[in-house]
């Protein structure tokens, strides 16, 4: 690609995932762990260590990038018999794995942190609330809380410092919803996972009616190596108000997929063509999306924007937590629009009126354009509900909705009006609009198509060219997929 | 309410489970991972024996229930498919496998097979993009999948089943 030194990767979040054993606590001590637990004890004040998280700038990497130490700081003003230190590990987007990694490979990282944090804020109770889709995950959790009680690292008298810290597992029941904050907090008390307004924030009024701090399991992964090796070496990481690393779970249609963990302001194209191989199959890159549903597409013309939380905002995707799908010429940006909010669709909890209502009218609209049915007005439209959600959604899930629909018909408006003005898909994905069709040049007749084909819609003579019968067509691909002389093609 | 029809073992040890928490209402949700645990789903009867166990309403144990994806109100076949729908897999063809999926089993997303063989499901992510698209057989993954290699999946569990 350039001249310039490959991109490398810096690991702080994921430093022992694959190199301690995690179900070893011998083996984590050795590289670590509860280090800067016992450091945080004897050596610092509360007051101290939240100011070393305020200094070390790091940012809530769960989506929204609010100041961790911040967080810490309100949460610490609040006077209460009884405050919870929470860990949000309900990693819902699809396409985003790192807390999986982290609570599977190196677990006591982020029971250290939530210790960390117990002491800081002034609270003596940790819950972590999982998806149940993880169990693994959880099965690593519950051994590493085990052990790190009968070591005395968590429970009562810490390090024989009396400093008391319990954690308990919560599990999730499966919606996405339930990664917003307030949302977590009804699903931890037993009830159904619907958002609140705020205020009052979960620092005054959280879990039971308590102050709590809630945090990402990637944030608190920062944590112990925030401590120490100090706030100004984390702070000289990054870019001016992104400070350290984020990893970012990159899949898709790329040549090395899987999790990588960069410094911030480490740009797109260093990340796809560096680390990820580029392309897979030689392809042409088209977009590549960030933050899940609640993202939007970015296109070749941002490649080389260094990413952090701000820059992703202002080009209209977000950081989320940092899923990163790659996508090439084959893929139709109205159909990923229409994916993500069939996804939104289905998790919206319904409780305020602009999500509920707005996340199937604009599905509905983005069936009617995939169907070929589709008017210059609609388009309209999807962008005029987009901004009423945005405006007036109860939570994060409702206002960030509309992104993948408004950032797609931003960069890919092109491919908005094939399908409007054309009645054409220009990468012959949505089915509706397709046809396809045997060049009776390159066809040897050899009758593996019509053999394979589910819907018996290809027939013909044996060595002379076959045709297919579109009002059979299931258009399932399969045709493709078997022909040997690349004789048929989606028009 | 009448619990004869639910099975006094798998009650008990419900009872044990629940009375293991001093505060009963904010461990709902654990207590019905437990009870679809032991029942398979969570039909009404299972639902009205929580509720009077916890002294949660009835009708907020519905509400609970009826909100989170993971719990069943019907009963589930002996294995449960799903299908990852996850945006890695959804642009590496995912939609087509529950396709070919649907079609195999001749079933709809939540419903289960005529011989209570199989459930199917859909998930928004295995966390497993990396071998997109993916599904899994009671939490077994299988990844890569084409057309071809997704029905030999499903026989596989055909084939074992006879040899059992």
């Amino acid at each position: 690609m350039s001249t310039k030194e490959p991109v490398q990767q810096l690991r702080i979040a994921l430093r022992n995932c694959g190199i301690v054993n995690p179900r070893d606590i011998d083996d984590c001590i050795a590289h670590d762990a509860y280090l800067a637990l016992g450091k945080c004890l004897t050596e610092m004040t509360p007051q101290e260590v939240v100011q070393e998280v305020l200094d070390s700038g790091l940012r809530g990497r769960g989506g929204a990038g609010f100041p961790t130490g911040k967080k810490w700081q309100i949460a610490a003003t609040y006077d209460a018999d009884v405050k919870y230190v929470v860990c949000n590990a309900d990693e819902g987007d699809p396409g985003a794995f790192m807390d999986r990694s982290i609570l599977e490979g190196d677990p006591h990282s982020v029971l250290e942190a939530m210790a960390i944090c117990g002491y800081a804020i002034g609270a003596h109770e940790g819950r972590i609330y999982i998806r149940a889709e993880y169990p693994l995950a959880v099965n690593r959790l519950e051994n590493a809380i085990a052990q790190a009680t009968e070591y005395g690292l968590l429970g009562k008298d810490i390090m024989g410092t009396g400093f008391d810290f319990n954690i308990e597992i919560t599990l999730g029941a499966g919606a996405f919803v339930c990664g917003e904050e307030t949302a977590l907090l009804h699903s931890m008390e037993g009830k159904r996972g619907e958002p609140s307004t705020k205020p009052p924030y979960p620092a005054e009024s959280g879990f039971m009616g308590k102050p709590s701090n809630v945090n990402n399991v990637e944030t608190f992964a920062n944590i112990p190596t925030i401590i120490n090796r100090g706030a100004a070496w984390f702070s000289s990481i990054g870019t001016e108000k992104s400070k350290g690393t984020k990893v970012f779970a990159l899949a898709g249609k790329i040549n090395n997929v899987g999790l990588v963990e960069v410094p911030m302001g480490t740009t797109l194209r260093e990340i796809i063509y560096g680390i990820g191989g580029g392309i897979k199959g030689g392809k042409k890159f088209k977009a590549v999306q960030t933050g899940g549903p609640s993202g939007g597409c970015i296109s070749e013309k941002h490649l080389d924007l260094p990413i952090d939380y701000d820059n992703l905002v202002s080009i209209g995707s977000m950081m989320g937590s940092g899923g990163m799908i790659i996508m090439d010429e084959d893929d139709c940006m109205v159909s990923i629009a229409k994916y993500y909010l069939k996804f939104s669709e289905g998790e919206s909890c319904g409780r305020c009126t602009p999500c509920r209502i707005g996340t199937r009218r604009i599905s509905e609209l983005l069936n009617i354009i995939t169907d070929g049915r589709g008017k210059m007005e609609h388009i309209d439209e999807l962008k005029r509900i987009s901004r009423t959600m945005q405006d007036t959604a109860l939570c994060a899930l409702g206002q960030s909705a509309p992104n993948p629909v408004l950032s797609t018909i931003d960069t890919f408006w092109d491919e908005y009006v094939a399908h409007v003005v054309d009645k054409r898909c220009p990468t012959g994905t949505c089915r509706k609009m397709t046809r396809y069709q045997i060049d009776p040049a390159r066809c040897t007749g050899c009758s593996l198509c019509s053999r394979n084909c589910p819907a018996d819609a290809i027939s013909g003579v044996l060595r002379s060219p076959f045709s297919i019968d579109q009002s059979k067509c299931i258009k399932c691909g399969t045709c493709i997929e078997k022909c040997n002389f690349g004789a048929i093609s989606i028009g | 309410m009448n619990y004869e029809m639910l099975d006094r073992s798998k009650l008990d040890e419900l009872d044990a489970y629940i009375n293991s928490f001093e505060d009963k209402p904010s461990h709902l949700i654990m207590i019905l991972h437990r009870a679809q645990g032991l029942f398979g789903y969570l039909p009404k009867e299972v639902q009205m024996y929580v509720a009077e166990k916890t002294g949660v309403s009835s009708a907020k144990v519905y509400g609970v229930v009826t909100f989170y994806s993971f719990f069943t109100m019907k009963p589930r076949g002996r294995h449960t498919i799903s299908v990852c729908m996850g945006t890695a897999c959804f642009v590496k063809g995912g939609e087509r496998i529950l396709d070919v999926v649907k079609e195999e089993l001749g079933v709809e997303v939540g419903q289960m097979t005529d011989d209570g063989m199989f459930t199917l499901e859909h998930v928004h992510c295995l966390g497993a993009c990396s071998l997109a698209p993916v599904i899994s057989i009671d939490g077994q993954i299988y990844g890569h999948m084409t057309r071809d290699k997704v029905k030999e999946v499903i026989r596989s569990y055909y084939v074992e089943e006879e040899e059992a």
